[in-house]
């Protein structure tokens, strides 16, 4: 992040959590109808926002659902009706709303929502893991990532610039990481509110987004058969394309009036002269960069590509900035079922013939809790040192779960032992 | 930068001591950064919180395994390895118990600060929450902290009268603690 002098004076520095921090975001960008359940990790947040209803400091419709299904389906609604809206889950609530998560992205209504990431159903645990983003990924929504709880604010509040802009209008959900960002207190400074209002007041300028008014026909999230499904998922998947470039405008803007930019697409954290690179997201990428510096004080030329928007994937301006790096080593924070490797690297993988000979890796951590420490990222930059030094490294590294690594860790547990 | 290790049960307050401590570095133009680790919120349960306080910006996102500091909220731990695991050379540790004597030992120990953060809770405040009190506590022991950020801070975290008997226990804990070098 750009940490130079704020732009105004008057704002707020608050310790505050991750959650605290997107709570105040929505409250900042006055949404019509918030409509949310709770679930570990992201509780807090609609805690914060139902004590901002009850004391008056936010003029919304709160509506309590009894479930996460309710609550997508009545923020895709009020969306739909014209209304700003906001709703936060995670792991189990994500995809008990999957259906109208697909729906919402189907009817182009501009839904802004947070996930706070955790593992999936199925195997059960309270933890921190990006499965339950990369669950979602193909549904049609664009997707933002947050490193800091300055981040987690200005990401909520640029979603709606996002979101609502009348050549987009795709939801966006925001993701952080739960745990390791969701409870993690730290300083942020809060905008005042005349400069989110400035700020998002662009829109107000914009045509007015057609909206389902009472006794008006207009079908909204209507079936589309042969050519008029072609028709709107062509545009759908075009308004993606457009959201790369709309995204990079509205950090320029962003910074114009808060004096702090994070980047676009993508963060660069000593790239310009990088041989090696790492690329991750989220929470991890604080730690990468404190590593990245003590090597860089040894003399190895390392550097961060930080993924902050992951749907559509911002594949252009990665190749632009990896292109002709000796090795990259791709660190996910999930797992991609049916691939060797994880989930961004399976992506990156796709454009590997336009880096220029750019060896790739891939390094899974940090699923279900496990800490992605600094011995860990230190792992990964000296393995993908090696493979840049031409040594033979793995295509695929556990860094946290070394039995993975074995040579027979792929064998039935039957031959392990010698038969069944 | 200090990294500091906090140890104690859901419902002492842990994650509460550590956020003040994060908010009152901040409220002296520093940095701090603090959480928890836990999985589902439970009273009683071990509850671990990491600190980390620092003149730049704070960047890591990763739990604490070789600690500068360790603060023990729970009595009952202060013998266990879990609570010592990693303590770096002339480490230090702030103990909330009503035994004012030197029961601990690590070779890498090398200031120890006792205080009995429970009773004045109780005297101050009707509850057995001694997180305010260890707030003080540390700012003294360590160094790092004066006082006036600290009750500064809970402005964030308390209101009204409960707010007025949490600056008291923050200065009682300033006061009160016993410190030992060993």
């Amino acid at each position: 992040m750009n940490t130079k002098a704020k732009a105004k004076t008057g704002s707020q520095i608050k310790v505050i959590t991750g959650n605290a921090a997107a709570a105040i975001g929505a409250k900042l960008a006055r949404p019509d109808v918030v409509a949310a359940y709770p679930i570990t990790p992201q509780t807090e947040i609609i805690e914060q926002i139902s004590k901002f209803h009850a004391n008056g400091e936010m003029d919304c419709e709160l509506i309590t659902v009894e479930g996460e299904n309710s609550a997508m389906n009545a923020v895709m609604a009020a969306s739909l009706a014209g209304g700003r809206v906001f709703t936060a889950s995670s792991s189990w609530g994500l995809v008990f709303m999957y259906d109208a998560i697909l729906a919402t992205a189907g009817a182009r209504a501009p839904v802004v929502m947070v996930n706070v990431n955790r593992e999936t159903p199925g195997i059960i645990a309270v933890s921190c893991g990006q499965q339950d983003m990369i669950s979602t990924r193909d549904a049609g929504w664009i997707f933002l990532i947050a490193e800091t709880c300055q981040e987690v604010l200005d990401i909520v509040v640029q979603a709606y610039r996002l979101a609502e802009d009348y050549d987009i209008q795709v939801p966006v959900m925001v993701h952080y990481d739960g745990f390791y960002l969701s409870y993690l207190s730290e300083v942020v400074d809060v905008p005042l509110q005349e400069d989110v209002d400035k700020f998002l007041s662009v829109l107000k300028d914009q045509p007015e987004r057609t909206k389902l008014v009472p006794g008006g026909r207009l079908g909204c999230g209507t079936h589309g058969i042969l050519g008029g499904y072609l028709e709107l998922r062509h545009k759908h998947m075009s308004a993606m394309e457009r959201s790369k470039a709309k995204f990079e405008e509205i950090d320029k803007e962003f910074e114009a009036i808060f004096g702090r930019s994070h980047g676009g697409q993508i963060e660069k954290y000593r790239m310009d002269d990088a041989d090696v690179v790492l690329v991750g997201s989220g929470s991890m990428c604080g730690t990468i960069k404190a590593v990245i510096d003590e090597k860089r004080d040894s003399g190895v030329k390392v550097g961060l590509l930080k993924i902050r928007m992951y749907r559509p994937f911002p594949s252009e301006v990665m190749v632009e900035v990896l292109k002709g790096k000796k090795a990259i080593g791709v660190v996910d924070r999930s797992l991609c079922f049916g691939f060797k490797g994880g989930p961004m690297y399976t992506e990156l993988k796709a454009f590997e013939t336009q880096l220029g000979g750019s060896k790739m890796i891939s390094f899974i951590d940090g699923i279900a809790n496990t800490d992605i420490t600094q011995a860990n990222v230190e792992q990964m930059i000296d393995t993908t040192c090696d493979l840049a030094a031409g040594k033979d490294v793995r295509e695929v590294t556990w860094v946290s779960y070394p039995e993975a690594n074995e040579p027979d860790s792929e064998k039935p547990d039957s031959e392990k032992r010698g038969g069944l | 930068m200090s990294e500091v290790r906090f140890h104690g049960r859901g419902g002492q307050g842990v994650v509460t001591t550590s956020k003040i401590l994060a908010n009152a570095f901040a409220r002296t133009g520093r940095f701090g950064a603090s959480f928890p680790m836990f999985g589902f919120e439970r009273r009683g349960a071990p509850v671990t919180a990491f600190g980390r306080f620092s003149d730049k910006p704070v960047r890591e996102k990763t739990q604490i395994y070789n600690p500068d500091i360790i603060v023990v909220l729970d009595p009952t731990q202060r013998n266990s390895e879990a609570v010592f695991q990693g303590l770096l050379p002339d480490g230090m540790m702030l103990l909330n118990d009503s035994d004012i004597t030197i029961n601990v030992s690590h070779e890498n120990l090398k200031k120890l600060g006792i205080i009995n953060a429970n009773k004045i809770a109780m005297e101050e405040i009707g509850l057995s929450i001694p997180n305010t009190v260890i707030v003080g506590a540390f700012a003294k022991m360590s160094g790092l902290l004066e006082i006036e950020p600290c009750c500064d801070a809970l402005q964030d975290y308390f209101s009204g009268k409960k707010l007025d008997a949490n600056i008291v226990c923050a200065k009682r804990g300033f006061e009160e603690i016993k410190l030992f070098d060993l």
